[in-house]
């Protein structure tokens, strides 16, 4: 099983140490930020769509978060190796140069279940995001965009050598 | 003890980008102690959220398929150096970490 190693990140953790420092010194005066919104806006739980976390298939995971279908987009860029050694950590990006993208979505279709990540991008935010994704096999990965309301996807088709979900 | 977040924003032009490390097992709940055989229950980050300026930037909901000690980048307009961004996260055990860092 591959294990993550801190060590080549020693040096950055030690540059990051002030960073880290100064920001919990301004924690006090965040929370006092006048905003129609929340104090602020914490990580909720509640926001979790756990119902699409559930799903075995494309068609089901994309109804469960937006409730529609999505169509193939050339403008959609998904990042992804051909060939994926290590199954447990395989590193995807995607962007795109559709307007008004509001959501985000990076299915992994052989996985046991599809749904891997789903991003929200409000106003602002650029259409972009990227992470490591644990893949069990071989598998066609599907980035999905919500553009002006309406679901744009991208695929790849990636070869793992070591499956990343068993022991 | 120390945060699980780590954290680099740095403002280029008008957006900054964001690149994030947190320390978490993100145990899919498939694999199996090697030790005792039984499966090791699930145990992930469900949901990660950035804030700037009192406004959230960026929302990842994640399941047991993202990796072992996470990482995410994305890129957001109208952050400036010095601006406080705020991270937090809450798994699906309720445990849950936040921090607030300096955009450099």
């Amino acid at each position: 099983m591959y294990e993550f190693s801190d060590a080549p990140n020693m040096a950055r953790r030690t540059i990051l140490k002030g960073a880290v420092a100064g920001g919990l010194a301004g924690l006090t005066g965040l929370g006092l930020s006048s905003f129609p919104f929340p104090a602020y806006a914490a990580a909720d739980a509640k926001e979790w769509p756990a119902d699409a976390f559930k799903q075995k298939s494309e068609a089901d995971v994309l109804k469960a978060l937006y409730g529609k279908t999505a169509e193939a987009s050339d403008k959609i860029s998904l990042d992804a190796p051909e060939i994926a050694e290590n199954g447990a950590v395989v590193p995807i990006a995607v962007s795109s140069t559709l307007p008004n993208v509001t959501g985000i979505a990076i299915l992994v279709l052989n996985n046991p279940n599809v749904l891997a990540a789903a991003y929200k991008i409000p106003a602002g935010t650029e259409a972009l995001a990227s992470n490591r994704l644990k893949m069990a096999k071989t598998s066609k990965v599907v980035a999905v965009m919500e553009s002006n309301g309406k679901l744009y996807s991208a695929s790849k088709q990636v070869k793992v050598t070591v499956g990343g979900c068993g022991g | 003890m120390a945060s699980t977040i780590r954290i680099k924003a740095v403002a280029s032009g008008d957006a900054t980008t964001v690149q994030s490390l947190i320390r978490h097992p993100m145990d899919s709940g498939f694999v199996k102690d090697k030790k005792t055989g039984k499966p090791i229950p699930a145990h992930f980050i469900e949901v990660l959220n950035f804030e700037h300026g009192g406004k959230t930037v960026f929302t990842a909901f994640w399941g047991p398929a993202v990796s072992k000690d996470p990482y995410v980048k994305f890129k957001f307009k109208g952050g400036k150096k010095g601006d406080e961004l705020k991270i937090s996260w809450v798994d699906n055990k309720g445990q849950s970490d936040s921090l607030v860092a300096k955009i450099r």
